[in-house]
Formats: structure tokens, sequence, C-alpha cells
């Protein structure tokens, strides 16, 4: 009994976290530039890492786990990532959702809903041609852009360098 | 001293990246010899009629460049007529995206209904050249006598997603501009796209 008890114990505990991961991960936010745009001009004492990038991006999908692997050793310090994905937001369900799950990013994703990107771009940064991924990094008084991927140990240097370590 | 030594830095460096860029607008472009998907290879100077050309550097497998597949078709439809014909080129390392492989251009060719050349970039020094940084990346060239020049690059227009929620079509007004004889009122636009894959990117 108290056997069948643990069993049903360890069923529900673990069908709570997932579907709470299933919930989280349905909360994607889909935001135009307008709403994204506070995001990539946060002023305070954390470290930001701003990533464009789309499931359909090769390049991209290669980097996430350097990506991630630098957002968890960094866990406890000031640093923070977004992922703001260029999926198709028709697709936001279909692939973006799924890919999010299967691929455990703990990372907040947002999807960037917004057509016009002539008038946005240079809003991110006037030396962005377009191509992805581009990652902006900054702080409140830096403020770097990349448009090539990550590999760990260049991304591990760069934030390294830009968190002010006490 | 100093300051002659540091202006001559200067001087140096922004002549290194204006280089390394690619072309702006204004510049004189350099022509090309490239295979089409009929194994002929093909220059510009092969289209003795043509008063310039639609260069749109894309590929098969980037979603963005296949949105606007049957733009570039239309595009190609009406303004091949009135002398600018489209000229596709395919920028990518086919060893990096398989989607990429010449036979699969031959076969994207016919299944979409390209009315003009889809050229392999097979060097990769045709995009260099242009400074091409992704797909679908477009430049239109005008003839002046015995140049080529950039009178636009950048993007077909402000929606990728549907065709019909557009509202500047940027491309199509920048030739209609060259057509009419002045110049385009925006020359240069930017957009989202694949970055070319290329294994000696730094």
């Amino acid at each position: 009994m108290t056997r069948l008890m643990l069993l049903l114990i360890v069923f529900f505990v673990t069908w709570q976290t997932l579907s709470a991961q299933v919930a989280d991960r349905k909360n994607i936010r889909v935001l135009n530039f307008d709403r994204l745009e506070p995001y990539l001009n946060l002023k305070n004492d954390t470290v930001y890492l701003v990533n464009f990038w789309a499931t359909w991006c090769a390049p991209c999908v290669a980097e996430l786990p350097a990506i991630k692997a630098v957002e968890k050793k960094y866990s406890d310090k000031k640093f923070k990532v977004l992922l703001v994905s260029l999926d198709m937001p028709g697709q936001l369900k279909t692939r973006l959702i799924p890919f999010v799950l299967s691929n455990k990013i703990t990372s907040e994703v947002v999807l960037l809903d917004d057509p016009n990107q002539n008038r946005w771009i240079d809003k991110v940064d006037k030396g962005w041609s377009g191509e992805i991924p581009f990652t902006v990094i900054y702080g409140k008084d830096f403020r770097e852009s990349y448009a090539k991927p990550f590999s760990f140990n260049t991304l591990d240097s760069i934030v390294n360098r830009k968190i002010k370590l006490p | 001293m100093k300051r002659i030594i540091s202006i001559l830095f200067i001087s140096l460096f922004s002549v290194w990246s204006a280089y390394s860029s690619g072309y702006n607008v204004g510049d004189k472009a350099a022509d090309f010899k490239l295979k089409n998907i009929d194994q002929k290879f093909i220059s510009l100077s092969n289209f003795p009629e043509a008063k310039g050309f639609v260069v749109v550097f894309t590929c098969n497998g980037c979603p963005y460049a296949q949105a606007y597949q049957d733009r570039l078709v239309e595009i190609d439809k009406k303004y091949k007529s009135k002398g600018y014909p489209v000229i596709a080129i395919n920028p990518n390392d086919p060893s990096l995206a398989p989607a990429d492989s010449y036979d699969k251009m031959v076969s994207v060719a016919r299944q979409e209904g390209f009315t003009f050349p889809y050229l392999i970039d097979e060097k990769q020094e045709v995009y260099r050249s242009y400074g091409a940084t992704k797909t679908p990346h477009v430049y239109v060239l005008q003839k002046k006598g015995a140049d080529l020049v950039v009178q636009y690059i950048g993007t077909i227009d402000d929606n990728y997603q549907d065709a019909t929620k557009v509202t500047t079509p940027y491309l199509a007004n920048a030739l209609d501009a060259l057509i009419a004889g002045s110049i385009p009122e925006t020359a240069t636009t930017k957009a989202i796209g694949c970055g070319i894959k290329d294994k000696n990117k730094k």
C-alpha cells in the first residue's frame, strides 16, 4: 500500500512539473518590435544577452547549447538571456514550442512578429544587415553585437569579462 | 607627427572597411561568369539589350528565400520586358547547406517555375565582392555606358509573411524610379535573412 502511495506521489509530482513546464512554454510571448525594444535597453546592473534566432536557422540552433551552458555557468550572477525567435508566427504551436520543449531550453523565449523589418533592424544595431544568428550583449555602460555564432569558450570569455565579479 | 599618423591610420581603416563590406549604392559592380541550372555559364554581358539587372542572392533552403520565390518570378515577368531581368545567384556552400546543392537548384527552379537564370557561386567570390550577407539579398544594377552602377541594395518588400499585406514594395519602387529616369527614393533597406554559408567566413 505504501508502495502504491509512493508511486502515486512520484507520478503526481512528475506530472505537475511537466505540465507546469508545458504551461510555461505555451506562454511564449508574441511581441512586435515596439514591445520588444525595452528589453534591448534596460539600464541596471545585469548583463543582458539578446539573441536573434529561429528554429530553421542551422547555425542558430548549433550555438544554443553554448548559450545555455554559459547561462547555467553564470546562473548565480547578474546575467540574463533572452532568445528572440524569428520563426514564422503561424508555426508558434507547431514548431517553436515543440522545439523549445524537446531541447529543454530554459532561457526566456519570445517570438518577434513584426514583418516590417526595415523599420526595426537599425534600432537593434545600425551595423546589422539582417542575417541571423545575431546577438547583442549589453549592460548599463556597454553594448556589443556579434553577427556570428558563438562557441562556448568565446561566449564564456565575453560574459566573464562583462560581469563585474565582486 | 602623431596627428599625421593617426589621420593616416583612420583613412587606411576607412578604405579597408569600405573595401571589405562590398558595394554601396553608387558603386560600380563587377560582371561575373557563373554556371546556370542548364550547365551553361552566364555573364551580365550576355544581355546587351538590358538596361540593368535585379541581381538577387538567394537559395533553396532558407524559409525567407522560399517566401519570396513567387514574388521574384512576378518581378521578373513584369520588369524583364522593361529592361531589368532578374538574375538569381545561390551563394551557399552545398557542403554546409545540403539543400542548396546544384542538383536541388535545378529541381527548385523547375518546381517554382523560375523564369530567370539561377546561378551557382561555386567559388563564393561573387557574393563576397558584392558584400551580400544573407539570402535573399537584392542588388539593382543600372547600365551607364560600360558601367554597371548599383542603384538599390536590400530587400524585396516590407512583408515576407504575406504578399497581400505589403505596404511598400521597395524593389518594384526602385525599378519604377529607374525606368522613369530618376533614382530610387529609398536606395537601401534591411530585412532578416539566412546568413550565407561559407567555410571561410570569419
